[in-house]
């Protein structure tokens, strides 16, 4: 049997992108959108798994006031205190750098961009790789420390730069550069590296968006997550440089003692913050944009509903991106602004929380009166909507000048980030991993332990990060490796429901891993969405559409009928004539 | 929202191997699209390019602003107007030959692209050629970065000026650095925040004083320039006397990063300049030079604000 016909019998009937070409370099130089989106997804949940770990461990040894891990003699304090510190620096620069900023933009947009826009690839596809390797290169660093780690503590080698991050993933002068450990330098490198990353797939979603958009598919007719990735790729664009050369600087003054940021040398630490906080204020709204933009296409189409107020969505999104670069200053309200600026920077602090509440409004106005279906996609949602508001509102608290200054550095600040990073954010890449899922791989997850996972998640996160509101508001200040004793319940309650989230987070991974391996075979539209990625099969081919989609209103769901026979979606065959105004996106199809 | 349908006519599929431009990628639809794709990408990175030199530019301002007396002692004692403007000129013609060069590429001129290209590069080796002997002369002037710098606080004392053999008695003037000691903060118990353990250097730097040679001698006829210079330098307030440093810092990391974009320039336009030989470009197809000759203009640009900013401080 020659190769030829050995290969033309192993090829499989249906040629997608999974199957569309084999072998390990057709993955590791691929050019093709959906893969590297694969790829980033193996890259980024393996740094999400490493950061958890990082956190499971840290809340572990919170259990007391004395590190407990670690035997009680002074000797061993000093260890405790550096494991902490190393814990808390590195759950906080993975979780920040490798997970949440690239989780949403780089695997579901990715994937799901230029199918959206009925596109084959985005606009540069070398780019895209390149961006996919100079990610890896950062994630190379970080490992490189966490060996360094590994090897001083167990068999005493010494690697250069691979000893310790202790700066917290803020990497704040004067400690920085003074007395923090050298593995500061190979993490800041890291960050500066992913930066660029993160940097090249801003500019190619807005080259995408901007020329790739199908006739027929105006600005007003976009899919709003596709809006969402436009307003994070400008802050991309706009923030991620001032980092790099934030931590260029940075590294410079660690290494030659350029007396820039160093105070002992003539240079300014508030300086450094300003610095970095112009481009990490603008980042928190990298890392929730997306994610407000899965929940916008998940609210809709999991309700049945086309979206509520589509053009206030699609604008706040824009509105976010621009108010998230003139708010940084209230991250220095305790590091000696004038009392003029602080008031400024409050006021703008304010200002953005106009647009998020436009968002949430215009959720519950689509729900209202939907169709709702409790899909693991859609309690993923709801999930982010309630945490979101509370997150949203605590940082009310934080941008009051009065209140932020006794709250500044407490337990209340760590709960309000969580609940808009982890409660907020992963919530909606969930929520977009299980609404994207069967498109992705073409198979469907077991409903019930997602629909399981999500509410154990839900009850986890509460647990962890509702009490750190309380004992912040007491006073306990964050990154703390000891606390006085009457702070031990709260903490022992946010351990215990850490290891929740941990079971409900693994119970998500078996639940993919099973649908991958067993799930039922996926239908090309199983939620009955419009957006133009339902248009083409699950998986999709290599080429992403078959026949050219028709641009339609991507919320016009009454386009669409059950079909109980392939448990999925299909055109439907003939319009009723009531079935164009809003009303008819609300009937429920009587099969389902 | 209408929900009128719309065919998605532009987005031909069908591409046969027959009647397809070798450059056009497979999911654009026409030449123009993917040229006004690349354009904008371009025009995007360079923005971040700026973005990331406003970062340095934003230090210079602040540090320029706080300490004017620093950066013109500085500046004019140790920056060379000449060579700064050579290279000014040098630049500025480079970016007159690839502009002329992008020119070329878009009527089929050949030979006159590689000539273009040719002479960019020449202007790009140039500049760096300048910009070495100029930074040599900051070495053997004990003022370069961080650490090699004989102005800072923070200075590898076998990098500082030797103290000048003098004939007289007279010893060298040690200037009054404001003391700095950590140890005298009390360690905070409560916290087991052992400051005296912050590494030493800091501790003992500020008391380490700046070496000069000494005033001038009433025998002397006329004064050098290094002893002018040193008598300048005294008549700067103690606060800024230790700040000297930064101008420096400021300068070398400004002109370092553009001297490693001028490298990556450089790089680049070899690149062009191979595909230019091998016969990539015409006027159908010539996206590669536009790009490559905004990036050098930009590089340009930069420098355009960076000789004014560093050189002529008055």
């Amino acid at each position: 049997m020659s190769i030829a016909e050995y290969q033309s019998q192993k090829k499989p009937k249906v040629d997608n992108y999974l199957t569309h070409n084999r072998g390990f370099l057709s993955w590791a130089l691929t050019l093709d959108h959906k893969r590297i989106g694969l790829l980033y997804m193996m890259f980024v949940l393996s740094a999400f798994l490493l950061g958890g770990t990082f956190a499971v461990l840290l809340r572990t040894s919170l259990l007391t006031p004395n590190h407990w891990m670690f035997p009680s003699d002074p000797a061993h304090d000093t260890q405790a205190k550096l494991f902490y510190n190393n814990m808390f620096s590195l759950h906080g620069a993975v979780m920040v750098f490798m997970f949440i900023i690239p989780a949403i933009p780089a695997i579901l947009g990715n994937f799901m961009l230029p199918m959206m826009l009925g596109a084959k690839d985005v606009a540069f596809p070398r780019l895209n790789l390149m961006s996919f390797y100079i990610y890896c290169l950062g994630a190379i660093l970080f490992t490189w420390i966490l060996m360094g780690g590994i090897l001083r503590t167990a068999f005493n080698i010494h690697l250069p730069f691979g000893f310790g991050l202790d700066t917290g993933w803020t990497f704040y002068t004067p400690f920085s550069t003074s007395k923090a450990e050298d593995g500061m330098v190979a993490g800041v490198l890291g960050a500066f590296i992913l930066g660029f990353s993160s940097i090249l797939t801003g500019v190619n979603f807005i080259a995408s968006i901007h020329t790739l958009r199908p006739r027929g598919m105006t600005w007003f007719r976009m899919p709003l997550f596709l809006w969402a990735l436009y307003a994070t790729s400008i802050i991309q664009v706009l923030a991620t440089p001032v980092l790099a050369i934030t931590l260029l600087l940075l590294i410079a003054e660690r290494l030659l003692h350029v007396g820039i940021f160093d105070s002992s040398l003539g240079g300014d630490p508030v300086l450094f913050q300003h610095f970095f906080w112009f481009y990490s204020h603008p980042a928190v709204y990298i890392m929730i944009l997306p994610g407000m933009g899965v929940i916008s296409e998940v609210i809709s189409v999991h309700s049945r509903k086309h979206i509520f107020g589509y053009n206030f969505i699609a604008l706040s999104s824009v509105a976010l991106a621009l108010l998230g670069f003139l708010v940084w200053g209230h991250h220095l309200f305790v590091a000696g602004q004038s009392n003029l600026v602080d008031s400024i920077f409050s006021l703008l602090t304010f200002s953005v929380a106009i647009p998020s509440a436009v968002k949430v409004f215009n959720w519950l106005g689509t729900l209202y009166r939907g169709s709702i279906r409790f899909t693991p996609a859609m309690l993923f949602a709801m999930g982010f909507i309630l945490l979101f508001t509370i997150g949203g509102l605590t940082g009310l608290f934080l941008g009051a000048l009065a209140t932020d200054v006794p709250l500044h550095d407490t337990y209340f600040v760590i709960a309000h980030f969580h609940y808009v990073m982890v409660g907020s954010m992963v919530f909606a890449f969930l929520a977009g991993m299980y609404h994207w899922f069967p498109k992705m791989f073409g198979k469907m997850c077991n409903p019930a332990w997602g629909r399981f996972a999500a509410i154990l998640l839900f009850i986890g996160f509460n647990t962890t990060f509702f009490p750190q509101f309380v004992m912040g508001a007491h006073g306990s200040p964050r990154r703390w490796a000891t606390y006085p004793v009457e702070f031990q319940p709260y903490h022992v309650i946010s351990t215990i429901g850490s290891y929740i989230m941990a079971i409900s987070l693994i119970t998500v991974a078996l639940n993919w891993l099973a649908g991958l391996l067993w799930g039922k075979k996926a239908p090309a539209n199983p939620w009955g969405g419009n957006s133009l990625e339902w248009h083409c099969p699950s998986p999709p081919p290599y080429d992403n559409f078959p026949t050219p989609p028709v641009v339609d209103d991507p919320y016009n769901l009454a386009a669409w009928e059950y079909d109980a026979s392939i448990e999925g979606w299909v055109p439907r065959k003939s319009q009723p004539a009531a079935a164009t105004g809003p009303a008819a996106n609300r009937t429920r199809p009587v099969t389902h | 929202m209408s929900t009128a349908s719309t065919e998605v006519s532009a987005h031909s599929h069908a591409h046969g191997p027959g009647h397809h431009d070798p450059h056009l990628a497979h999911h654009f639809d026409t030449p123009e699209q993917q040229f006004t794709s690349a354009k904008l990408g371009m025009w995007i990175f360079l923005g971040t390019e700026i973005l990331m030199f406003g970062g340095l530019f934003c230090a210079y301002s602040i540090y320029r602003h706080n300490h004017p007396l620093v950066f013109k002692f500085a500046a004019e004692a140790y920056l060379s107007t000449k060579w700064g403007a050579i290279n000014t000129v040098i630049l500025i013609t480079s970016s007159l030959t690839m502009a002329w060069g992008v020119r070329a590429a878009q009527l089929n001129q050949k030979k006159l692209l590689i000539s273009c290209l040719v002479m960019t590069l020449m202007g790009a080796a140039g500049f760096l050629g300048v910009k070495t002997i100029e930074y040599s002369a900051k070495w053997d002037e004990h003022v370069w970065v961080g650490s090699w710098n004989k102005y800072n606080g923070d200075n590898d004392a076998s990098y500082a000026t030797p103290p000048p053999a003098q004939p007289t008695t007279q010893p060298a003037i040690q200037i009054p650095v404001p003391a700095y000691s950590p140890t005298a903060i009390a360690d905070d118990a409560n916290t087991g925040l052992d400051v005296s353990q912050i590494k030493p250097r800091y501790a003992y730097s500020f008391n380490q004083s700046i070496q000069l040679a000494p005033p001038k001698r009433a025998s002397d006829a006329k004064p050098t320039d290094e002893e002018q210079r040193d008598e300048r330098y005294r008549q700067l307030s103690a606060s800024d006397q230790w700040r000297v440093n930064t101008f420096f810092s400021c300068y070398f990391l400004m002109t370092g990063l553009h001297g490693i974009h001028v490298i990556v320039g450089m790089g680049l336009i070899s690149w062009i300049l191979m595909r230019t030989l091998r016969n990539d470009f015409s006027s159908e197809y010539f996206t590669p030079v536009d790009l490559v000759g905004l990036y050098w203009h930009l590089v340009d640009l930069i420098w355009i604000f960076l000789f004014p900013l560093l050189y002529l401080i008055h």
